[in-house]
């Protein structure tokens, strides 16, 4: 079991022009194992910021991350990350980049092919093993992506709007597919999204987060992922409570995006 | 001027005959043929075979046209062979004046022949005799065995009926005829239009020349040696440069201190061409075979620092953050996503650097060396071995072609998402 907690994370640094910037301001927030949550907030409201001091590529100014009894200081395999291009090894094949993570671990062949064999079935590209990355499509991709994730088997999975360069139906598929691999592996997830309905549809919890400085700006606890794991998520969607969140949190963000334009107007 | 004329002749008119002629047979059916924008449409034009072979086929005509080739069926008029004669008119201080004919046999150059016997004639001009070569001219004491000369005040006045006077010349049937300025004539036969073999050789004999010089030797080396060393030292040059290049390109990728130290050092060489360093390295190491390495190493050296650095930089920043999420360590980092992320700027430097290692080593053989295909043509150009010459440019051309194409293929082997991704 592990409890992911963000405390009193703050993130400010100068610009070249002498001035600076906030990007977050006083964020906490805590993460039982096996929790999805989605992330959400109009552009420049520091929700990468967030993800990438999470995986540890980025150093908060004030403030500390722990993942149960330690702090996070740097990039581990503790923590997966799935990026919105894949960002996969063009020069391996589809099972060398599956068992990218366990290699570099120096586990034995016997040790992780049999599980990594299984992940690319789960998601549907047991038939693309040997395939070069660049021959497969941007979806299959993405699955590869997943896949890659899984095998290193992290305790937290950090997306990074995973979804977002694929075309509609696609998306769709994968969602189902993210909740049922959450579901299949207890895993702690955190995914930033630009789409409300994903962020409804996937997060067990959805955090809206607030730009200048990014701070959190309300928290939700949904039900639509636990009624969507092995369903058709459209069914999900013609939910009237559904429907209404999502006007809630459009309006929402649509009211802070107003907001920054009314204030560059001003500033102009 | 006449060459430029044919040679765009050919051009246009191999042009619509191909167009007209071939349009149905080479009718090509796949997707780029059925676009009907292809003029601004880079990826639609695509190099027509057709005009290529005739490219190096009229080349090849033309060369063999122009210097009499005996490969090529048609030629441009060549230069005046055989026999000729003109005549001039002496005028003696008193007035008599009497005229003479001058019977001149044009031979080619390397035939033997002897002058043609001459009746002397009457009259106070005798009839006189010269050989001439052809492409040469011939200075002519005319006088020589004239009755009145011109120390005794006789002058030409005329050449086959066309008053002339010193300085002036005249056309005469196979040739043109000079007046010095001191009064004697200079015959030169008429010289057509093919060039004569100091300046360009035919075909033929270049071609002898290079199974002469493979079985033979040139300068205490055989052509093969002398390709093989000038390749040995490109090949040896090139991989110290790499050995050391690839690894301060990454280092440089990869280390602010190491970036900051060598970017100085990396701008400043790179713009000075391997060229204007031939006298410093000579002074440094000689004309053996160290001085070339050393060249050779200097030219490639930049090149290919600076293509791993572009190869480092060229890593996108979401597959380093992906690789060390999965747990790789630096070194796993470098050699599972570098080094191979790298590969095709690495490759698109070793061509470059191969071609500049391949044009420095022929200049460098140029100033001096003891063997090298640069080396060959430039003694044979002190000697005026024209077929020489232009052998070596030519197999110089073909060698570094080849090794371009070989690059090529070793890429598309070693790097085959490249453009795919």
């Amino acid at each position: 079991m592990s409890t992911l907690s963000i405390e009193n994370i703050s993130m400010r640094f100068d610009l070249p022009n002498g001035g600076h910037v906030q990007a977050l301001k006083d964020v906490t927030l805590e993460l039982q194992s096996g929790e999805l949550m989605s992330v959400l907030g109009p552009s420049g409201c520091g929700k990468t910021t967030l993800l990438n001091i999470l995986a540890g590529f980025l150093a908060p100014t004030e403030g500390r991350i722990m993942l149960d009894d330690h702090q996070v200081k740097g990039p581990d395999a503790e923590r997966g990350m799935v990026f919105q291009q894949g960002a996969l090894f063009e020069w391996m094949s589809v099972r060398d980049n599956v068992s990218f993570g366990p290699r570099m671990a120096g586990r034995s062949k016997s040790d992780y092919m049999g599980n990594v064999d299984h992940l690319l079935e789960v998601v549907g590209l047991k038939d693309f093993k040997d395939k070069a990355v660049y021959e497969l499509s941007g979806g299959m991709q993405q699955r590869v992506a997943l896949a890659r994730c899984l095998a290193n088997d992290p305790d937290v999975i950090l997306m990074d709007e995973p979804l977002g360069a694929l075309e509609a139906l696609t998306r769709e598929k994968m969602q189902g597919l993210v909740l049922k691999l959450w579901k299949e592996t207890g895993k702690t997830i955190i995914l930033i999204t630009h789409s409300v309905e994903e962020a409804l549809l996937l997060g067990e919890r959805l955090l809206v987060m607030a730009p200048r400085p990014g701070r959190i700006h309300r928290e939700y606890r949904l039900p639509f992922a636990d009624d969507g794991v092995g369903r058709d998520l459209r069914e999900v969607k013609k939910n009237p409570e559904f429907a209404q969140k999502r006007e809630e949190i459009l309006s929402m963000i649509w009211d802070m995006e107003e907001e920054i334009m009314g204030r560059t107007e001003e500033s102009v | 001027m006449i060459l430029l004329i044919i040679y765009i002749a050919v051009f246009a008119l191999s042009f619509f005959l191909v167009r007209k002629v071939l349009r149905g047979a080479m009718d090509r059916r796949d997707f780029t043929s059925l676009k009907t924008v292809t003029f601004g449409d880079e990826s639609a034009v695509r190099p027509d075979r057709w005009a290529s072979i005739i490219s190096v086929v009229t080349i090849f005509l033309l060369w063999g046209a122009f210097t009499g080739s005996k490969w090529v069926p048609i030629h441009a008029p060549g230069p005046f062979v055989g026999e000729t004669q003109f005549t001039y008119t002496l005028e003696a201080p008193d007035g008599t004046r009497d005229d003479a004919t001058v019977y001149a046999q044009v031979f080619k150059v390397g035939n033997e022949v002897s002058a043609p016997e001459v009746e002397p004639g009457d009259g106070i001009a005798k009839n006189d005799s010269i050989v001439v070569g052809a492409w040469r001219s011939e200075l002519l004491l005319m006088d020589r065995n004239d009755d009145v000369s011109r120390s005794d005040g006789a002058r030409v006045v005329a050449i086959d009926g066309q008053p002339v006077s010193e300085g002036g010349s005249v056309k005469v049937a196979d040739g043109t005829v000079v007046v010095t300025s001191k009064g004697a004539l200079n015959f030169s036969p008429a010289k057509g239009m093919q060039m004569e073999p100091i300046w360009l050789p035919a075909p033929e004999a270049v071609v002898k020349r290079v199974g002469e010089i493979a079985s033979e030797r040139y300068q205490n080396f055989t052509l093969w040696e002398h390709l093989y060393w000038s390749l040995v030292r490109v090949i040896v040059g090139f991989f110290f440069g790499a050995l050391v290049g690839i690894p301060l390109g990454y280092a440089m990728g990869l280390s602010d201190w190491f970036r900051g130290w060598f970017d100085p050092i990396v701008e400043f060489m790179r713009p000075v061409p391997p060229l204007a360093l031939i006298p410093l390295v000579i002074i440094w190491a000689g004309i053996g075979e160290t001085g070339k390495i050393i060249l050779l190493f200097l030219a490639a050296l930049w090149i290919m620092t600076i293509a791993a650095r572009a190869g480092v930089s060229g890593v996108a920043i979401s597959k380093v953050h992906a690789a060390y999420s999965l747990g790789a360590s630096k070194w796993q980092l470098m050699r599972y996503v570098i080094m191979p992320n790298s590969l095709p700027e690495i490759f698109t430097g070793a061509r470059v650097a191969m071609g500049v290692c391949w044009g420095t080593v022929v200049a460098a053989e140029l100033v001096a060396a003891e063997k090298g295909a640069g080396m060959m043509i430039m003694v044979a150009s002190r000697f005026q071995l024209t077929d020489i010459v232009l052998m070596g440019i030519i197999l110089i051309g073909v060698i570094g072609y080849g090794i371009d194409i070989l690059m090529r293929k070793a890429e598309k082997w070693l790097v085959p998402w490249k453009g795919r991704v």
